[in-house]
């Protein structure tokens, strides 16, 4: 007889913010499984994926910039998915908004100023907003779906990207690299700490955090997002409309991206290049949940999984590991997450299906 | 036990859910050829005793004898297999299949679709219930639809026939045929257990009713010994009073006109309202009869503001065209409404009642501030609802879903009801309410009209209109009736005016 899964009375409170503990732990013994099989020390590998970069100032300077576009990100996907928006392409509306912020850090080279860098990072929302918009307009217009829709002008993006790295803003002197010109000093964002990388961007995500605790727990419109998710035909009745929701939600999380691509190229890298993001727009997905689609729990869950990233990097140099560690790190992460989720609402019955429903 | 009159015996079942005595000792006997009422509140615990009849549940105590014989009802296959067959509240039919599919669907081999046709049209004709088998189902209406599942039971040649409230969607005309049906099945010896809390229809129908409350037995009568205000007190355990309606003929200022209102269907499935006139005026009950699925979704939208009208002059409230106006903008004119379904549209199932307090009460309640959300006096305001209303939660911290249908509904009408709305919309507002909820709602609704409120009712529930309103009409594909003094009607010519037929003599069906 196969097992059926039988919803439960009423999930434990408890058990749903402890999940991502529980996931965390359930990957961290995954993982030293994984490193056994591949022939590696499990404490060793633990040690350098996880230990190893919070033990410098520089590392954790490292974490919070990592940390940054995640927690932007997380923190507006967290807001869209409360309201059954799925916009899946922030990676998209990322790149477009590094391209736009460092387009105008291109524009003004050679100059110095206090406008430049305001001007790149509304330039930079703007990106991310116009190309969420399209996500926005189909759905609204068409119906169509934003998950595929979002997803698909992702790779979209990148290639726009790539076209004008090797054309129109390709550096001229740069012996015809698919780079950039260096953006100018008035260009980069301010570091807090010398010595690190770490910049005023991370201040920026904090107060982002803030901003999306109010608007969800005292706001109408956090009110109109969390019951358009719950509860659509509420939605109307309460005189909200849906498609405003739809489109606020995608906007916001486009601009928050495109301000994470700007501050990525304006801070770490510098520059423009073929690729400014190693994922951050997909796995800012996992911070979402992980953090419970909660802004103060996407702060968590942004720096959780910046470690992946960080711990990635030093398990490559220390063991010699390959990069896609990270990857299967994230993924056992958000499979063991959703597996929890699923176990938390309902429980496995062996046996016969009897009770299809515990309810009376 | 062997000599036993009875067909099935339940003898001290009892069913425990954690923290709910669902079932306590409950005894039940009904012989073949009998029609036996199980009676009570929602909350009573009819369905859970149901549910271990049919094999659903298992009951913890008790013992079921079958035919004399003690059985334990392992599913609802066993069930069938000993000749128990139930039709459900819900129907679980396939839209784009016909009858003849769907009812093979349910069975558990390999059918002559032919055949099975020809079997169909002959149950069908010996019983009296008309139906096509190779009709596709999202043709058919609710009664035909109830039907097929009658007829689904009926093959398997049962000997008890379980009924859960089956004429909740039916129009008095059908409601008669559905009796002319069930009799003539009890003539042939087949037992019948039939639920209901309509108490009319059990005093015409059924031999014998067991009356449960709070999940005890109060008794088994013999129905012709009863009068229906002695089966409800029974119910109950209260005196029910009836509603006085009064004297009233001086009606006020008309408050709401919908003057030829014409509203396209949104999707395939939906009704277009055709040339709506209606008005209703200070201090009067409006009552709009009609079959489900005839319009009263979409008229309902069309006056609270969810979907907006061509022409802002096709709804006028308080004198000012509104047809353009959003929910909002016409609550703040005065009007409230509560839909239907209760939980998703009504009421945000996952939230709680301080949030779904919110939901509606913020324009009029000033709950928000600058954008901002006022929670204490949000708050208060859920508790008043919750006190004024007798709502029976365990606090207003609860999730919608956790309350009973009755308490939501007490609820929702009283988050409107304590808005103070110079007009109100209600559509089905006691619709599987338990009786004394139903008399609180009824009360708190003519209050309100007396107060000097318009109120407009939609409801499938007959009775309930001729008991509430001042003025009578019905809603029949999308198209509304005259409008008649309910002192002037009777049950049937209102069953009339729901088929879409007019009672004027030469008139064609204006609405």
């Amino acid at each position: 007889m196969w097992p059926s899964l039988v919803q439960r009375q009423i999930p434990s409170r408890l058990m749903v913010y402890l999940s991502p503990v529980l996931a965390l732990l359930l990957s961290l013994l995954a993982g030293i499984v994984l490193f056994i099989i591949i022939g590696v020390p499990p404490l060793a590998a633990l040690h350098a994926f996880f230990i190893e970069p919070l033990s410098t100032s520089y590392g954790l300077a490292e974490l919070g910039v990592k940390g940054t576009p995640l927690i932007l990100i997380g923190v507006a996907l967290s807001l869209g998915f409360k309201a059954g928006v799925w916009n899946i392409g922030a990676e998209g509306q990322l790149t477009m908004g590094g391209l736009c912020g460092g387009a105008v850090a291109l524009y003004f080279y050679g100059q110095e100023g206090f406008h430049i860098l305001p001007l790149m990072l509304l330039a930079g929302v703007l990106g991310g907003v116009a190309w969420a918009a399209i996500v926005a307009f189909l759905r609204v217009r068409f119906n169509a779906n934003e998950i595929l829709t979002s997803l698909m002008l992702s790779y979209v993006a990148g290639y726009f990207l790539n076209f004008m790295m090797h054309g129109p803003l390709k550096d001229p002197e740069g012996y015809n690299f698919p780079e950039s010109r260096q953006f100018s000093e008035s260009a980069l964002l301010p570091l807090l700490f010398d010595g690190t990388r770490l910049h005023i961007g991370a201040i920026m995500a904090l107060i982002a955090v803030v901003l999306g605790w109010i608007i969800l727990s005292r706001t109408l419109l956090g009110y109109q997002i969390k019951i358009a998710g719950s509860a659509p035909e509420a939605c109307e009745h309460a005189g909200f409309s849906n498609n405003k929701i739809i489109w606020i939600t995608l906007l916001m999380g486009g601009g928050m991206a495109g301000l994470a691509g700007t501050i990525e190229v304006s801070g770490p890298i510098g520059q423009l290049l073929p690729n400014i993001s190693p994922g951050y727009g997909f796995t800012a997905i996992i911070v979402a949940y992980v953090g419970r689609l909660h802004p103060v729990g996407a702060l968590f869950a942004g720096l959780l999984l910046a470690l992946t990233y960080l711990g990635g990097e030093t398990a490559q140099i220390r063991l010699n590991l390959p990069v896609a560690v990270t990857g299967v790190f994230q993924g056992l992460l958000l499979f063991f997450l959703l597996a929890s989720d699923v176990l938390i609402r309902y429980r496995i019955q062996f046996g016969k299906p009897a009770l299809t429903m515990e309810k009376n | 036990m062997k000599d036993s009159p009875y067909l099935i015996e339940l003898k001290g079942m009892t069913k425990v859910f954690p923290g709910v005595l669902a079932n306590d000792a409950v005894d039940l006997k009904i012989k073949p050829g009998e029609i036996h009422a199980l009676l009570g509140e929602n909350g009573a615990g009819k369905s859970t005793l149901v549910k271990m009849i049919y094999g659903i549940l298992k009951p913890d105590a008790g013992t079921i004898f079958y035919d004399g014989k003690r059985v334990e009802i392992e599913s609802p296959a066993h069930a069938r297999k000993l000749g128990i067959a139930m039709v459900f509240q819900h129907f679980s039919l396939f839209d784009s299949l016909s009858v003849v599919e769907n009812i093979s669907l349910g069975i558990n081999q390999a059918v002559d679709l032919k055949k099975l046709a020809g079997e169909i049209t002959e149950i069908s004709k010996r019983y009296g219930l008309p139906l096509d088998p190779h009709r596709h189902v999202y043709t058919l209406s609710v009664g035909e639809r109830q039907r097929i599942e009658i007829i689904r039971c009926l093959l398997l040649q049962p000997r008890l026939l379980v009924m859960d409230e089956p004429t909740s969607v039916l129009t008095p005309q059908e409601v008669q045929k559905l009796f002319m049906t069930l009799n003539r099945l009890a003539e042939e010896g087949l037992a019948i257990l039939y639920i209901s809390h309509k108490l009319d229809e059990i005093k015409s129908l059924c031999h014998h009713a067991t009356i449960l409350r709070l999940g005890k037995r109060i008794g088994t009568v013999n129905i012709d010994n009863e009068s229906t205000s002695s089966l409800a007190i029974m119910m109950m355990g209260e005196e029910l009073e009836r509603i006085d309606k009064g004297e009233k003929v001086t009606a006020g200022e008309v408050r709401l006109r919908v003057d030829n209102l014409t509203m396209p269907a949104i999707d395939s499935t939906g009704i277009t309202l055709q040339n709506i006139n209606l008005e209703v005026r200070a201090g009067e009950i409006v009552g709009i009869a009609g079959v489900a699925g005839n319009g009263q979704d979409e008229l309902l939208k069309a006056l609270n503001g969810e979907e907006c009208c061509q022409t802002a002059s096709s709804i006028i409230i308080e004198n000012k065209p509104a047809g353009k106006l959003g929910p909002n903008a016409r609550r703040r004119a005065g009007m409230a409404s509560v839909p239907e379904k209760r939980l998703g549209h009504g009421a945000i199932p996952d939230m709680d009642l301080v949030d779904n307090a919110f939901m509606t009460g913020f324009h009029r309640m000033g709950l928000l501030a600058r954008g901002l959300i006022n929670y204490s006096k949000t708050r208060s305001f859920a508790h008043k609802v919750i006190d004024d209303f007798a709502v029976k939660t365990s606090g207003s911290r609860v999730p919608a879903s956790s309350l009973s249908g009755g308490n939501l509904q007490k609820f929702i009408i009283g988050r409107e009801l304590t808005q103070a709305p110079d007009i109100l919309i209600v559509s089905q507002p006691t619709w599987g309410v338990d009786a004394g909820a139903t008399q609180t709602i009824r009360h708190s609704l003519r209050k309100l009209a007396d107060q000097g409120a318009a109120v407009l009712i939609i409801s499938q529930d007959l009775d309930e209109l001729m008991e509430m309103s001042d003025r009578i009409g019905a809603i029949c594909g999308g198209r509304l009736s005259h409008f008649y003094p309910t002192n002037d009607m009777t049950v049937e010519k209102v069953g009339l005016l729901m088929a879409g037929v007019s009672l004027d003599q030469g008139e064609a069906n204006v609405a």
